[in-house]
């Protein structure tokens, strides 16, 4: 292929097609203008609006400082690019290198980038989750929707999911002075994304915050009123709960339904690509057309054991559309792979809390700075005597160095002393995750196995 | 045993242009030899050891001081009679004292304050011009004196809220205690020690007794506010204020006089940019962004020491040893920036080391870039075709906090 002039061709007039205009959509076609790229350059999103950002939805949108029509993605370049906005991909054909809308349009592509990202789990239920004052938050309409819901000064919210996005929502009501009892069915908030030891600190943050926290239980129903509001939930300790206001934040699910038949190796679990982005088709072949970048993709990692990485980080969205638009423009040795240091960020309760590296694969942690009875520390987390991930609450200028032990694969228990070691930080704990076949909330981590046909796979919330 | 090139670094006869020897540094990016300290030069090693936690900025963790060239220039910040600022500790100590300083001084708990004095500050600046324009004799005019020397004390106390009427006196004792930190060769070191500690008692004594006042009548000023602290890491110490309020005293005011000295020295070394600067203010941004990494006020911080032993750069460092971090070679490191010697204020990736990083970055970052920027642009607007009459001009002796100690210019007119 190379030589003979093809890539040039596809830089100077070829098609490009993104599905998924959000951030690793976004950040892909400008890269990809970046480098050169001339041709057609078509972005297809089934919501109605140019791309926006995230985070802000859970944090200041909720809070009533930012309004969630104002979070669009600040633009890096002009990407002229034709833009299909409120129309869902619906199919893909390989062969024909060809992809559907679901207003019967088709558009060609020489290369395809896949950017669906994830989708909020909904309630399981479907009557139930229809319940008005039932509410999930992925998108800007669901921001939109449940501030106002908030701001309508309901009397009580109930927060199904203590994951982060379950606890940021808990701490938006209580910074608005709203009562919320937060339902977890795992043993404490964010236990499945930093285990047991900083989940009982993130417990404690809110308890101190006057949030009703409920773990180890699951709700079992919603309850509306003859008018069709919700009005209460029951949970599996017999419990019920008067809620005006419910938010479902049970994790979420990989927009792959759309490939279904087209023969990519796409499932419930993502989109399996090499490292260099490139999809996987379901016989485990690379393809070297269809890229994936974002919270959709799954790709191995160097680092971790060539494991299988699903992440719904911001900041992998970024450099993972960063490297899949370089690769699609370029061949051979000239491709990159995808090695970010899997990093994330979420503030809650006034505290800052950064992660890096993988948490969920430690054993044991340990505190190396400050102390979590301050929430005010790092902590080191070790699999089979290898540091593994950091984590530092309010503390995040010491994160750099965390990350580069873990990038050198630094021992675990670290070796060394550093400033602000208290006595609790002398060894290391069990860092006290949960069975993983026990789901909790949705996870931002996943690891797998390689296995890109495991559409069999199903995942119960919050039942047994 | 001191190392030779540490010699060279001090040796004023270098203090001019100290570019070269850093070139010659990089070459060996960890270098020691004797029992003198380790001396970091390049940026990628410089940045990582910022945010190592195994580095100490605490003076208790030394072994053995070894043989501190700087010595007598280092340390004199703080008299004997006080606790050690935030500078010089770690955490926790550090975060308890830096965040209590930080609630009255930005976000999220003050997050106008610097904003809120850009009138202020941009009064000041005329009013010191207007004087230069006034004192008639524009063929020359001494920038430092009459200008980059006394504007960032008078910021210092407005901020602190140092009234009006005591300003001379604060003038005095700051002048003394800076020239304590720039060891006249010529003087008698007994009696500049001598004259710098009794401008420290009489400045503690003083501001002490404001403390004591503000404690009865706060105010919105900054002593104020320290004063009277009760938050969640509850309240300072009389001690501890006074170390504090010196520290934004000296720090404050000793690297901003050297910034917005080595950015007219620059300009005027470049004349394009400074005409570019007369036609957009804005400019004034970036050109100090650049002026802070390619002319940095503080050109290394040789307090740090290792908790343990740790490896940089293939060589070992043992535990207890005093590190030297040159934050200015790192800036110009070509392994991280493009054309590194070159003065580029349109220059995109900037992420220098002129304020530090990590949990000691510059406390008083935003203040100074503020006075920088607004300090540079009224200079340029100002003055009718300003031309250096020294160049190289006499330094002053510090290697640490390095810049001009005079800057004479002359100039056509001072426009309104
Ligand atoms: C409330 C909230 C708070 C968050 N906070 C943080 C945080 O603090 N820190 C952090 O690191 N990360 C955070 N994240 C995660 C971060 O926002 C995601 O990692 C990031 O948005 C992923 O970008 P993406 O482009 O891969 O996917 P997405 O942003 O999900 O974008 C995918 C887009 O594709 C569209 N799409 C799906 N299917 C189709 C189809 N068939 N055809 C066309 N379009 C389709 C979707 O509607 C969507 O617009 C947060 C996420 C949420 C929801």
């Amino acid at each position: 292929m190379s030589g003979d002039g093809s890539l040039e061709h596809l830089k100077r007039e070829g098609r490009i097609v993104v599905v998924g205009a959000s951030l690793a959509g976004l950040r892909a076609a400008e890269t990809m203008r970046e480098k050169g790229f001339t041709g057609s350059l078509t972005m297809i999103g089934d919501e109605p609006y140019e791309p926006y950002d995230r985070p802000p939805l859970s944090k200041q949108v909720l809070l009533g400082k930012a309004t969630a029509d104002r979070t669009a993605l600040p633009r890096r370049r002009d990407i002229d690019a034709k833009w299909r906005l409120g129309v869902p991909a619906s199919g893909l054909d390989m062969a024909a290198r060809r992809v559907r809308l679901a207003d019967g349009d088709e558009v060609e592509y020489d290369r395809l980038l896949i950017a669906t990202g994830v989708r909020a789990r909904p309630w399981p239920n479907e009557a139930e989750g229809a319940l008005d004052g039932v509410f999930v938050l992925r998108t800007r309409d669901d921001g939109a929707r449940l501030e106002r819901a908030l701001a309508a000064g309901p009397r009580r919210v109930l927060v199904i999911g203590a994951g982060f996005t379950g606890s940021e929502i808990a701490s938006a009501c209580r910074e608005r002075d709203l009562p919320v009892t937060v339902a977890e069915r795992g043993a404490a908030p964010l236990v499945g994304a930093l285990g047991g030891v900083i989940g009982e600190v993130a417990a404690q943050m809110h308890q101190e915050h006057g949030v009703d926290l409920r773990t180890g239980v699951m709700v079992t129903g919603l309850e509306g009123d003859p008018s069709g509001r919700v009005r209460a939930a029951h949970l599996s300790d017999g419990a019920t709960v008067e809620a005006d206001v419910v938010v479902v934040s049970l994790g979420a699910q990989r927009n792959t339904e759309w490939l279904a038949g087209s023969g990519l190796g796409a499932g419930p679990r993502g989109i399996a690509c090499d490292a260099g982005c490139r999809a996987f088709n379901i016989w485990g072949i690379v393809t070297d057309d269809i890229y994936v970048a974002g919270d959709v993709a799954r790709s191995p990692h160097a680092l971790f054991g060539y494991q299988f990485l699903s992440l719904e980080h911001w900041g992998n969205a970024v450099a993972q559309a960063e490297t899949a638009a370089h690769n699609m423009l370029s061949e051979g040795m000239d491709r990159r792979p995808h090695v970010w240091i899997p990093a994330f960020w979420s503030s809650q309760f006034g505290v800052n809390i950064k992660s890096v590296g993988v948490p969920p694969m430690g054993t044991e942690i340990q505190v190396t700075q400050g102390s979590l009875a301050e929430r005010r520390f790092a902590a080191v987390y070790g699999y089979q005597g290898r540091m593994i991930a950091a984590v530092t609450f309010d503390n995040c200028r010491w994160l750099p160095f965390y990350e580069h032990q873990i990038e050198t694969t630094a021992p675990f228990p670290p070796p060394f002393s550093t400033v602000d070691r208290r006595p609790e930080g002398h060894k290391p704990m069990p860092a006290d995750f949960p069975d993983p076949s026990v789901p909790t909330h949705g996870p931002t981590i996943t690891l797998s196995g390689y296995s890109p046909a495991d559409r069999t796979m199903t995942f119960t919330p919050a039942r047994h | 045993m001191t190392q030779a090139i540490l010699r060279e670094i001090i040796d004023y006869a270098n203090r001019a242009n100290p570019y070269p020897l850093y070139e010659e540094l990089r070459k060996t990016p960890v270098s020691h030899d004797g029992d003198g300290p380790y001396v970091v030069s390049t940026y990628y090693e410089i940045q990582s050891l910022l945010h190592d936690p195994r580095i100490s900025s605490d003076a208790k963790n030394l072994k053995a001081t070894g043989d501190d060239p700087l010595g007598q220039g280092q340390g004199e910040e703080e008299g004997a009679t006080l606790p050690p600022s935030f500078l010089k500790l770690d955490p926790p100590d550090h975060d308890r004292l830096r965040r209590m300083t930080n609630r009255p001084f930005g976000p999220p708990h003050a997050p106008h304050r610097v904003h809120d004095m850009r009138e202020e500050l941009g009064g000041l600046v005329s009013g010191l011009i207007d004087g230069i324009a006034t004192t008639g004799n524009l063929d020359r005019v001494d920038l430092v004196d009459q200008f980059a020397y006394p504007f960032p004390v008078s910021v210092i106390c407005r901020l602190l809220g140092v009234p009006h009427e005591d300003e001379p006196r604060f003038h005095v004792w700051a002048e003394t205690l800076a020239a304590s930190l720039d060891p006249d060769p010529d003087a008698d070191p007994a009696q500049q020690g001598k004259g710098a500690m009794d401008a420290r008692m009489e400045l503690g004594m003083y501001l002490a007794g404001l403390i004591e006042e503000r404690r009865k009548n706060p105010g919105d000023d900054m002593l104020s506010q320290l004063a009277t602290a009760d938050g969640p890491d509850g309240s300072m110490t009389t001690m501890e204020v006074l170390s504090t309020s010196a520290l934004l005293l000296i720090a404050g005011h000793e690297t901003t006089v050297n910034l917005i000295t080595n950015g007219m020295l620059t300009l005027l070394r470049h004349p394009d940019v400074l005409q570019r600067l007369r036609e957009d203010p804005a400019l004034s941004v970036p050109i100090v962004e650049e002026l802070l990494r390619y002319e940095p006020p503080v050109q290394l911080l040789p307090q740090r020491s290792t908790l343990t032993e740790i490896e940089v750069a293939g060589v070992t460092i043992p535990k207890g040893a005093s590190l030297w971090l040159i934050l200015a070679s790192g800036n110009r490191d070509p392994k991280r920036f493009e054309n590194p010697d070159r003065f580029d204020p349109d220059r995109k990736d900037i992420q220098h080391l002129g304020l530090g990083s990590g949990i000691h970055s510059c406390f008083g970052a935003p203040l100074a870039r503020l006075e920088a920027q607004l300090a540079l642009s009224e200079l340029a607007r100002r003055l009718e075709n300003p031309r250096l009459l020294e160049d190289p001009p006499p330094y002053r002796q510090n290697a640490v906090l390095r810049g001009p100690r005079h800057l004479t210019i002359s100039c056509d007119g001072v426009r309104p």
